[in-house]
């Protein structure tokens, strides 16, 4: 296919596609996200593809690696068409019998299907499964049935039809308006009003604006950025194109990270197929408008998702927020108007177009529009990415869709929005997840991390993390970050390590209060919200890290102590065979000899944990 | 690393100054680290003051100014990872390496360093040596799995299943 010019051109090309899609032809599909890759979904495709290639014999089943699902917890996943049939932990040893027995047979194999965690049942399609029912998946949901390195598959799902609608038939005005009237938020982490930001730069003096995704997801826990990057490029540059279009840019840049090679690779050929069609480049659609994009590694520094920090990068200094006297969409890259919005922002906005704002406003609640995703990780039982609408309960996302806490153990907390958030306690698991409920209970959306946290999570050692974190990615320009975030480590590490004063929790939030009031940009003014969230909701825990040197969750290893107990111990000595420290002696049972029960020195233990972890008779004990 | 490899990254950016993260993106990637003599040259050809290129070159962590080893252990401390007992892990790969985050093996063989988040949160505990991920470590599985690399037995394309 050359180029497309005009609007009809592009639906003969989509209905060319369509006319050679068979849709009951069989296909099996593969996940091909990164956390099916952990999972070793890389032999399962080559085993699919050798028994097809010999046993088919060209009778035309197709093998198709799409992009991430959501449900990594159970990767490797794979879909057969046209029945939707979902098998989960696929082995490549698996992929015989499944062409053999429910490719040829159509007979289902109940062991790779999802079991129903409580009442066992067995779920074939993947709609069914708990964790996707409740979803809302408008902006991830074709994810699943695209292969993100063809535009033909983008196109037969719908793809560029908001582009095409927008430069046939609307006013760059008109789009903003439908943007600002859908309330698009940004899904970054601020929250702003995306219409609103769109028309400030519009209006901003100048002759060159640029638009800019922030594809810098720094946000440890946070991965829906990259999944969507990684399976459906071509979403994300759609937005891009129509609010380059609506805002009159014709230059645009993707900031992407370099840890992510496989979303650097996918955009980058989203981008070249999308300039070869002409859907990038002079004269999109007949239209007369132009705009391209190019694609700039992140150096892999946190700060680099604030705005200016961001533009700095691009223009290839260190990334240094700042002051934002005057905002970016005035004055950003090069001293020119430039309109910043996250992945998951920009992929909304053809829905918008496409289905129109009355549409999109049905969904959410009152000040938030829409769906959002979040990477529901942690102690979960089902790990991934959930896409849902703007207020759902925070309950129904952990225990619904997340399947509860796995081992039976109690649920603690769950931590949104990032080192920017804070911690939710048990008692706020009703609360409507949405932009302005989170903030009011000390957390915020941020870029949509949801960590849940359960009983052997120590939150005084969660607010740890995220300091030492914050420590780390301070770029050092304001003092009341770069010695806060230092300061407040210090003060944390000291109470993990049971030499804390109760004195220290005042001193905390003071720091805390300085920090946020004092910093220039995002990453300060957020950077005491886990410290300040974990005070807020659980001082007991901080208390009894202070005055009586434990740690309830047996997290702190200065507090604790390994031992096992002999009435328990059945003197096999697995736990002194893997002790890297040989702190573990006793003599083991055998036949002739009845053995003595085995004891750690204290000295010696470096509390690694590993002889808990062998131990098979729960012998091994942590106070 | 040659003057002329250095021009021809040089030229796939048009000369120009603002793609010097880039630029040094690709040195890093073909030496695993920021040679002395490649950011002089550098500094010569792009009329940048070295001590500019120092200051990106020290500002963004996926550089080094050091030599690599010829394994990259990456491990994760993102925060589902460090819930999931991450910083165990490290614990482990210092114990078995020898060395601590940031450096190097005396024989060269293994970089060990932790990182904010891999973005495969789901499967964490993660850890990426040489860009294979290994979903749902445990302290226990850590000395088989340097195992794969140390005597050069690893597979492209293995990931460990944390159910095995």
């Amino acid at each position: 296919m050359g180029r497309i010019n005009t609007p009809q051109d592009l639906e003969r090309f989509r209905d060319e596609i369509l006319s050679k899609r068979d849709l009951n032809r069989p296909c099996v599909t593969v996940c091909g996200g990164t956390g099916c890759h952990a999972s070793g979904c890389h032999q399962v495709i080559e085993a699919f593809k050798k028994v097809l290639q010999d046993h088919s014999r060209g009778n035309g089943i197709d093998v198709r690696v799409t992009g991430c699902h959501g449900f990594c917890e159970r990767g490797p996943l794979v879909i057969l068409h046209p029945q939707k049939i979902l098998y989960q932990r696929v082995k490549p040893e698996d992929a015989l019998k499944i062409f053999q027995e429910t490719i040829l047979e159509g007979k289902i194999i109940d062991s790779l299907l999802y079991e129903h965690p409580t009442t066992g049942e067995k779920i074939i399609r993947e709609e069914d499964v708990p964790f996707y029912k409740k979803q809302m998946r408008i902006i991830f949901g074709n994810n699943g049935s695209i292969d993100p390195t063809r535009i033909e598959d983008y196109l037969a799902v719908g793809g560029y039809r908001a582009l095409a609608k927008a430069l046939s038939s609307m006013h760059p005005d008109e789009i903003i308006k439908e943007v600002k009237k859908a309330n698009l938020r940004g899904r970054g982490g601020g929250g702003f009003p995306a219409g609103v930001k769109w028309e400030t730069c519009k209006k901003a003096p100048g002759d060159i604006r640029y638009v800019i995704c922030n594809a810098d997801e720094g946000d440890p826990g946070a991965y829906m950025d990259r999944s969507l990057l990684e399976g459906n490029p071509h979403s994300v540059l759609e937005g891009m194109i129509i609010g380059a279009y609506a805002i009159g840019a014709p230059e645009g840049y993707v900031y992407v990270r370099n840890e992510y090679p496989l979303a650097v690779v996918n955009i980058g050929i989203a981008v070249g197929q999308a300039r070869e069609l002409g859907l990038l480049g002079k004269d999109i659609l007949g239209s007369g408008f132009g705009f391209d994009v190019k694609i700039s590694r992140g150096g892999g520094a946190f700060v680099c998702g604030e705005s200016t920090a961001l533009m700095a990068s691009l223009e290839g200094n260190v990334g240094e927020p700042r002051a934002k006297h005057i905002h970016t969409v005035i004055s950003g890259l090069w001293d020119r108007p430039s309109n910043l919005n996250n992945v998951e922002t920009w992929a909304n906005v053809p829905v918008i177009i496409d289905r129109g704002a009355d549409w999109y406003t049905k969904i959410g609640t009152e000040g938030s529009k829409g769906t959002k995703i979040f990477s529901l990780v942690g102690k979960v039982n089902n790990t991934g990415l959930v896409e849902v609408p703007m207020g759902i309960r925070l309950r129904e996302i952990v225990y619904d869709m997340g399947g509860g806490i796995p081992g039976g153990k109690r649920f603690k907390a769950v931590q949104t929005g990032g080192p920017s958030g804070g911690c939710i306690p048990e008692s706020l698991i009703d609360l409507p997840v949405d932009f302005d409920r989170l903030t009011e209970v000390g957390s915020m959306m941020g870029s949509g991390g949801m960590i849940v946290m359960d009983e052997s999570t120590c939150m005084v050692d969660v607010a740890k993390y995220f300091t030492n974190f914050l420590k780390d990615e301070s770029c050092g320009k304001c003092t009341s970050c770069r010695e806060g975030t230092k300061r407040m480590h210090e003060i944390l590490t000291e109470i993990t390590e049971g030499r804390g004063t109760i004195e220290q929790i005042d001193l905390l939030e003071e720091l805390g209060w300085v920090t946020s009031e004092a910093s220039l940009c995002g990453l300060g003014m957020t950077a005491p919200n886990p410290v300040l969230s974990t005070i807020r909701y659980f001082r007991d825990e901080y208390r009894e890290h202070i005055l009586n040197k434990r740690c309830p969750a047996k997290v702190c290893r200065a507090l604790l102590e390994y031992r096992i107990l002999s009435n328990v111990c059945t003197r096999c000595g697995r736990c002194a065979k893997v002790c890297p420290e040989k702190a573990i002696t006793g003599k083991r049972k055998t036949k002739k000899e009845e053995g003595e029960p085995f004891q750690i020195d204290t000295e010696k233990c470096i509390k690694c944990g590993i002889c808990f972890e062998t131990c098979k008779f729960e012998a091994v004990e942590v106070q | 690393m040659t003057s002329q490899e250095i021009d021809s990254i040089i030229d796939r950016y048009d000369g120009k100054e603002s793609a010097i993260l880039a630029i040094l993106q690709d040195i890093q990637a073909k030496e695993k680290y920021l040679p002395k003599e490649a950011l002089e040259h550098l500094g010569a050809q792009l009329h940048i003051p070295l001590n500019k290129i120092y200051r990106i070159a020290t500002f963004y962590r996926a550089f080094s100014l050091t030599p690599r080893g010829r394994h990259e252990i990456q491990v994760c401390l993102g925060t589902a990872c460090h819930v999931r007992g991450g910083p165990r892990i490290v614990d482990q790969f210092t114990l078995a390496l020898g060395i601590r985050s940031g450096e190097t093996t005396p024989d060269r063989n293994f970089t060990l360093e932790t990182v904010n988040c891999l973005g495969v949160c789901a499967a964490g505990p993660v850890v990426a040596i040489d860009g294979q991920y290994f979903g749902k470590m445990s302290p226990i599985k850590v000395e088989e799995t340097i195992k794969k690399f140390r005597e050069g037995q690893s597979d492209k394309r293995e990931g460990l299943n944390g159910k095995d």
